[in-house]
């Protein structure tokens, strides 16, 4: 198994209309681990969330994902190892059925059928949801939703997990599930969220973003204890870290 | 106004499902070979858009009545011609199965009416020379609007061609016209006036999307326009004339064999089974007008039916009356009676 | 109730009578499709003044529905809302056709009242057809199998992600109605002007949409080509009730069942 890493050096990329969402970024993730990319709205974690994938490409710096370099000839390589899940699953779940949508992927890498059949069991046993097989989208929970959007990436066995605001619009069960599961996986996960308790949860590495720039970038508890640095963020902390609502104790 | 089952006859239905699936086949081919593979995810929301959009309704001024976008302009407008054109046959086949907007036969006839004039010819010929590759305001409401009146103009034309050639209703052409046009002059006029209205909106907050879908060039070329054209004048005259030749004679096929093969072939059934099928027939028709039906009274060779009927045989009315009572109450017995084996869906 | 909210709610009601589990549902779509196009194109081929011997055709399809589960009174109600373009046309007919087709003792039908009823017993068939397909096969079944049956995959592929998207426009442009309508509170409908907003917005969300779609569709390596599964398997149960429904099909066409029946008790009679 190749030592897989993200890399990202001095990126910078400005939208057509003069925004400069991101400016000069850099950071290494390596193989395993589990990364919060956390910051405001507006701070640029959208921005380098796409370049992960290479929907877009470096404007100027680098971004490395394993062996490759990112660039527009690598970019189909570059998506069968980085699975990226999106904030709004309806935008991923397009095909009539939830095994279509699961076996799109291992479709068009060109899998033989009885691979493909065994990929979709798989990705749908690993999220929970095999009895939602037939099930069309519209028909789901916002919780079996999520489950299956990571199902459809899953399926095509990446090695990193991207991920754009996975427990949001949750109700709190669906949320807790799906911290499970991804506690679960062994992938190197990066995951964008306003969600800090779940980073606790999740993320034993927090990079925190402001204005297009990292402010921060260490082990999560160190973060989430530097009320001054979250400020700065524009955040604050954890919930279950702040003082008890009903007893003023921590 | 959506073309309707109950109003059309199988010639004219074929004729018009033949225009439609062979433009369906081109459009498809079209949008296949084109590059751009955003269009495929754009198709299907912007389909799901439009049906959307016909649910809601909005107050037409100094009328007090409620209108809707119909969508054909615009989707070319975004997608071109092609895509456009298999985009309206989707809205236009979810809402012929859901909401019963016409019928099966009749959904060729409605993706015609509805998917080939706006497409092929307000959208090219009249939207985008008026419109230019540097949209304005006026330029874009102009463009619209003269596009929404011929695009529903030539449909409701069409509908009523295809009424009138399928000769069910007995509406003659003229009082039909009368009636179809001015409506759907008005219908127009707030259909372009609500599509220039639209892409203003989206000229004024993302100009980009205009932009990239001006600067393809509408249809391919000239050739294609005329096999689409032809396409439909080749499906209406043919209809027309199939339907012509049907109903003029009751039942066409019949009156045919019978001035080819000659009056022996029908009076002297051979085997017992023609035997049967010949009592059969003479039976089977409501209006036992029909020459070669009859006992064989009449010679087989009569073309028109007599203005006015001979003293219609009371033993058939009756039996047909009985008949088709008895039928009717079994359907309703049907639907009564086994009820209770209905499952809750 | 607005336009929107009764759309929204029959597409689901027939989604749900589509998830049935009778015998008619397990029938291939196949079968079911081009038995209804049959069933159409049998009941659109009557002459212009016949009304019994479509009525074997209601029974047929009063049989069907029964056994797929789909009530009545539904159907019923959906006819009475979709008729009024085939009623108005074919209001004209019997101000239009004179000649008399049927003396009933002293009274004298005109030819303009029996196709008037023929235009009213065609729409009630096909119209009824229609749903009885939709309601036990669903759309997505009806769009493989047209697939299957020769429909190109990009039109194939654009029905069925115009289904799965039908639900998500509806309701954004459900909110943003009712959105509307909360903050306006003189008039009971939007000027055009405020339309045209309001489709605007969705408009661009739906373009937004579309482009994350695509996105997600690069992301999991999308190639161009849609491929939809295709697990249709006809059944010999499939072949015999095809052949079976086909011919009951052409010979009520053929022959006038209820004239037969008629001229049959008509006959027991002293």
């Amino acid at each position: 198994m190749s030592h897989h890493i993200v890399e990202v050096q001095n990126l910078t990329h400005t939208y057509p209309d003069g925004t400069a969402a991101v400016r000069g970024i850099s950071f290494r993730i390596h193989h395993g681990e589990a990364v919060a990319v956390v910051g405001a709205n507006g701070a640029g974690k959208s921005t380098l969330l796409l370049h992960l994938n290479g929907y877009l490409t470096p404007q100027g710096g680098t971004v490395r994902i394993g062996d490759f370099p990112l660039t527009r000839e690598t970019v189909k390589d570059i998506r069968k190892t980085v699975g990226m899940i999106f904030q709004d699953p309806d935008d991923q779940l397009f095909m009539p059925t939830v095994y279509e949508d699961v076996a799109f992927g291992p479709l068009n890498l060109g899998l033989p059928p009885a691979e493909v059949e065994q990929r979709v069991e798989q990705a749908l046993q690993r999220t929970g949801v095999e009895h939602l097989r037939d099930r069309p989208p519209y028909k789901l929970s916002g919780g079996e939703k999520r489950a299956v959007a990571i199902a459809t990436v899953l399926a095509m066995s990446p090695d990193i997990l991207v991920m754009d605001e996975p427990t949001s619009n949750l109700d709190p069960l669906s949320r807790r599930t799906l911290i499970e599961l991804l506690a679960g996986f062994h992938h190197t996960k990066i995951i964008a969220t306003h969600d800090l308790d779940m980073v606790i949860d999740l993320c034993e590495r927090t990079i925190v973003i402001h204005e297009g720039t990292i402010m921060a970038d260490g082990p999560t508890a160190d973060i989430f204890n530097d009320d001054y640095l979250l400020k700065k963020s524009h955040l604050e902390r954890p919930l279950r870290m702040q003082a008890c609502p009903f007893c003023s104790r921590r | 106004m959506h073309m309707s089952d109950a109003l059309l006859s199988p010639a004219v239905g074929g004729a018009m499902w033949a225009a439609t699936a062979g433009t369906i086949a081109i459009c498809a081919r079209k949008v296949q070979r084109d590059l751009d593979d955003r269009k495929v995810p754009l198709m299907g929301v912007l389909g799901a858009f439009v049906f959307a959009a016909q649910m809601i309704n909005f107050t037409i001024p100094a009328t007090g009545s409620s209108g809707h976008l119909g969508g054909g302009l615009i989707l070319a407008v975004l997608l071109g011609p092609y895509a456009a054109f298999l985009t309206i046959a989707s809205v236009l086949t979810v809402q012929a199965l859901f909401f019963a907007d016409g019928g099966l036969l009749a959904l060729g006839c409605n993706i015609f009416n509805l998917g080939a004039f706006p497409c092929f010819i307000a959208y090219p010929l009249l939207y985008r020379p008026l419109v230019g590759t540097n949209p304005t305001p006026m330029g874009i409401a102009v463009g619209a609007i003269v596009g929404g009146i011929v695009g529903l103009q030539l449909g409701a034309l069409a509908v009523v061609i295809e009424t009138v050639g399928s000769k069910i209703s007995a509406l003659p052409l003229q009082a039909f016209l009368a009636a179809m046009l001015p409506i759907h002059l008005g219908i127009g006029l707030v259909e372009g006036l609500v599509t220039a209205a639209v892409v203003s909106f989206i000229w004024k907050a993302r100009p980009e999307i205009l932009r990239t879908a001006a600067e393809a060039r509408p249809l391919g070329n000239l050739r294609l326009k005329k096999v689409v054209v032809g396409f439909g004048a080749a499906a209406l005259i043919t209809g027309g004339a199939l339907s012509w030749f049907a109903s003029s004679n009751p039942d066409g096929l019949e009156w045919s064999m019978a001035k080819t093969s000659g009056k022996e072939e029908l009076a002297a059934p051979a085997t017992g089974i023609h035997r049967l099928l010949a009592a059969i027939q003479q039976h089977a028709s409501f209006l036992p007008d029909y020459g070669f039906k009859d006992g064989g009274s009449q010679p087989a060779s009569t073309a028109q039916p007599p203005p006015a009927w001979p003293a219609v045989d009371k033993g058939t009315s009756t039996a047909g009356l009985v008949g088709g009572g008895l039928t009717l109450a079994l359907a309703v017995m049907v639907g009564l009676l086994f009820r209770k084996r209905k499952q809750t869906p | 109730m607005a336009k929107i909210e009764s759309a929204f709610l029959d597409l689901t009601y027939l989604d749900r009578l589509a998830a049935g589990n009778t015998v008619i549902h397990r029938l291939d779509p196949r079968v079911k499709v081009v038995t209804a196009a049959l069933f159409v194109v049998c009941v659109v081929s009557f002459d212009k003044y016949v009304v019994a011997a479509m009525l074997p055709f209601a029974v047929f399809l009063m049989i069907v529905m029964r056994l797929g589960g789909i009530p009545a009174g539904y159907v019923i109600a959906k006819l009475i809302v979709t008729s009024p373009f085939a009623v108005m046309v074919g209001m004209f007919n019997p101000f239009l056709d004179h000649q008399t087709v049927l003396q009933l003792g002293s009274l004298a039908v005109s030819g303009g009242w029996v196709s008037f009823l023929s235009i009213l017993l065609r729409f009630g068939l096909t119209v009824t057809a229609m749903l009885v397909l939709i309601a036990t096969t669903g759309f997505n079944q009806v769009c493989m199998a047209l697939e299957r049956l020769g429909v190109p995959n990009i039109f194939a592929v654009q029905l069925l992600m115009l289904y799965r998207y039908i639900f998500v426009l509806l309701e954004e442009g459900q909110r943003m109605h009712r959105a509307r309508a909360l903050r306006s509170f003189q008039q009971r409908g939007m000027g055009m002007k405020q339309y045209a907003y309001l489709l605007g917005q969705l408009l661009l969300r739906t373009i937004d949409r579309g482009q994350r779609i695509h996105l997600a569709m690069l992301c999991r390596g999308f190639d161009g080509t849609i491929r939809i599964r295709r697990n249709l398997r006809i059944t010999p149960r499939d072949i015999v009730v095809f052949l079976a429904a086909g011919m009951v099909l052409i010979a009520m066409r053929r022959f006038n069942i209820a004239l037969l029946l008629g001229n049959f008790i008509t006959d027991l009679l002293p």
